[in-house]
């Protein structure tokens, strides 16, 4: 029978299937950050339960941390505490942590890949929505609750049941200055926050296959912001290419036979989708969101469409709003160019590329935090360092930053925030804040002219 | 206070009628530093109960006296967003064991099944409907037969669905991990297989 890329991954990790109930699921990789992982080692301490195999655990502290002098002690107690807890639990268990100050330490989806962690064909999970990332190589990666971490930890196996497939094509050629940033918020604004909520996507056509390996993980970082479990790219030359020289993906032969297994992984041509929506690359502009959603987005320079639905009103409320209104010439005081959506060494080329030889406006604070520790020494191998600070850009250490308003990174109440981010949820990026996402480019844009311009007309 | 196990609950319901509700509002990030499950009741809500001075938001629903209840009513796609269980744990333990809504996002419906908590999917319009009795008389019960399911109110009895293996956890208060350890041998096996 023909099968999905997804269904191959999916039904080669079903240990059992309990009739009329959830699949027991292997799980290859489990990721676990310091916010989601205490109460899980507590329940296995409570249970006197042991770790099944801690070898397939990877720890990383992101969300908590602070972004500056990353040497000294946590000044909050609390995010010092959690951090304290993740360390001991993995020292318990014998789990590998790639703690502050590790070479390897940064956003949890952003380390995976690029050390070559994630893989083909793996299931991943981790206690974060956004491990949807980790799909972008072909493998079969959500989130999870903290009683799943437990779980997992426990037994390297969920109870849950297969999810719906949906197939998201893409073909044709990319307007100016659309990232895969766009792409994705250009998906969730047509199928809107709910539109994936029990499906698994597939991205294909022409414009991911083009796709760099990052572009394919902004996208599918994404896919959980139209309630999908997860998205999903098959695996090509692209992908394999990435692999290569990763200090934990296979090499030489190991990886030649990897690969052919690998090749394996595409959808088969007569296998059928629950759902299937397709999208013409030309219709894709920069996409701006104006609402407290994500599926609120829009062409940068169009009028914010009309809306009655009550939510949907008190959401323009919060923004400071109105239908009809464009975003273009609106003032904004900062720019946050982060998160596990857009901090690889991709998306802060192109905000480089777009500053240089530019300065930021007077009134805009604009933080650039990196995803990793290899990103940050990255950014000063190419150089990019100079630049962001040349143009007033201010340059952090790897961690989720102001995505969140967990750290010390927060906007302040009523102020607009340009962001690079995944969610302009209210209050998300601090109590009282208002968060406009978008790609890097039209955050750097924003930066410089301290308002939000037409970047296509400039 | 909450009950462990879910069987009949008769309660009077919280109306919030409001779609898209993630769990940054029902527990923002700043809370989520704790390291037990305990007492995230207090900050269910945070931002919408409190003004940032600690000062309650009177017209928040909340905060009137006259609704309360084990049964929050919630409008669609309740729980989007991030897969903080946190949310889950702030709701149990403010005394929520049953959420309606007519779309629940998946982690958060997962979430919550793993607390003991039944979200119960209803369609637009009988949401409709007990959001109006709910605000037409804040008393008003709404009866959730688990065994049966079955939600009752006035004349109405609507069934619901549920999964069978869930439903039989939340009756008799099991959880997954158990059933998870007691396939170890048969996980071990699958795991040499490969």
């Amino acid at each position: 029978m023909s099968k999905t890329l997804f269904d191959k991954v999916w039904d080669s990790h079903i240990v059992e299937s309990i009739e009329n109930g959830p699949d027991i699921f292997l799980i290859d990789k489990h990721f676990i950050h310091e916010v989601t992982s205490p109460q899980a080692f507590e329940e296995l301490k409570r249970k006197n339960l042991r770790v099944f195999d801690p070898g397939k655990i990877v720890a990383t502290v992101d969300h908590n941390v602070p972004t500056l002098n990353q040497h000294l002690p946590i000044k909050d107690e609390l995010s010092k505490i959690q951090v304290e807890k993740l360390k001991l639990n993995c020292l318990e268990y014998d789990i590998d942590l790639f703690d502050l100050g590790n070479p390897n330490q940064g956003i949890v989806h952003v380390i995976g890949p690029e050390l070559g962690i994630t893989q083909p064909g793996m299931t991943i999970v981790c206690g974060d929505s956004h491990t949807s990332t980790h799909g972008a190589f072909g493998a079969v990666a959500f989130g999870i609750g903290t009683s799943q971490v437990a779980q997992v930890l426990a037994s390297q196996c969920l109870l849950i049941n297969k999810p719906k497939k949906m197939r998201i094509s893409i073909n044709g050629k990319l307007n100016k200055n659309v990232t895969p940033k766009d792409i994705i918020l250009y998906i969730i604004s047509k199928l809107g926050t709910n539109g994936g909520t029990g499906f698994f996507v597939e991205y294909s056509g022409d414009v991911f296959k083009k796709m760099s390996m990052e572009g394919r993980m902004t996208v599918c970082n994404m896919s959980i912001e139209m309630g999908a479990r997860g998205g999903i790219i098959a695996p090509d030359e692209i992908t394999f290419k990435y692999l290569e020289k990763r200090e934990y993906s296979p090499k030489g032969d190991q990886l030649k036979s990897k690969i052919e297994t690998w090749n394996k992984l595409k959808t088969d041509k007569n296998a059928i989708f629950d759902q299937e929506h397709s999208f013409n690359a030309s219709n894709i502009y920069p996409m701006l969101t104006y609402g407290t959603n994500p599926g609120m987005g829009m062409k940068y320079n169009d009028k914010i469409p009309n809306h009655n639905n009550k939510s949907d009103l008190k959401s323009l409320d919060y923004m400071g709003f109105k239908s009809g209104e464009s975003l273009i010439g609106k003032k904004i005081n900062y720019v946050f160019i982060g998160s596990c959506t857009n901090s690889r060494i991709e998306d802060f080329r192109l905000v480089a590329k777009y500053i240089e030889n530019k300065r930021k406006a007077d009134n805009v604070n604009a933080l650039v935090v990196p995803g990793s520790q290899k990103v940050l020494n990255q950014i000063k191998e190419e150089g990019l360092d100079n630049i962001f600070t040349d143009s007033g850009f201010e340059i952090r250490q790897p961690g989720c930053s102001a995505c969140l308003g967990m750290n010390d990174d927060k906007i302040p109440p009523g102020e607009l925030c340009i962001s690079t981010s995944n969610r302009n949820f209210e209050g998300r990026q601090g109590p009282g804040s208002r968060t406009i996402l978008s790609s890097p480019i039209l955050a750097a844009a924003t930066a410089i002219h301290g308002k939000i311009v037409d970047i296509n007309n400039e | 206070m909450s009950n462990k196990k879910i069987n009949i609950i008769d309660s009077s319901a919280v109306p919030i009628p409001i779609e898209n509700i993630d769990t940054d509002q029902i527990i923002p990030a700043r809370f989520l530093k704790a390291t037990s499950k305990l007492n995230f009741g207090e900050n269910l809500f945070r931002d919408w109960r409190f003004k940032s001075n600690n000062k309650i938001y009177n017209d928040f629903i909340l905060n009137n006296p006259l609704f309360n209840g084990n049964i929050l009513l919630a409008g669609a796609n309740f729980g989007c967003g991030s897969s903080r269980e946190h949310a889950a744990w702030a709701i149990k333990d403010y005394g929520f064991d049953v959420v309606i809504s007519s779309f629940f996002a998946d982690i958060f419906k997962m979430n919550a099944l793993n607390n003991n908590i039944l979200p119960i999917q209803v369609n637009d319009e009988l949401l409709k409907y007990l959001f109006d009795e709910v605000f037409k008389n804040p008393k008003i019960k709404i009866k959730i037969d688990l065994p049966e399911q079955i939600l009752i109110i006035n004349d109405k009895s609507i069934k619901f669905d549920v999964d069978n293996y869930k439903k039989m956890c939340l009756i008799n208060g099991y959880d997954d991990i158990d059933y998870l350890i007691s396939k170890k041998d048969l996980i071990k096996d699958f795991i040499k297989d490969q």
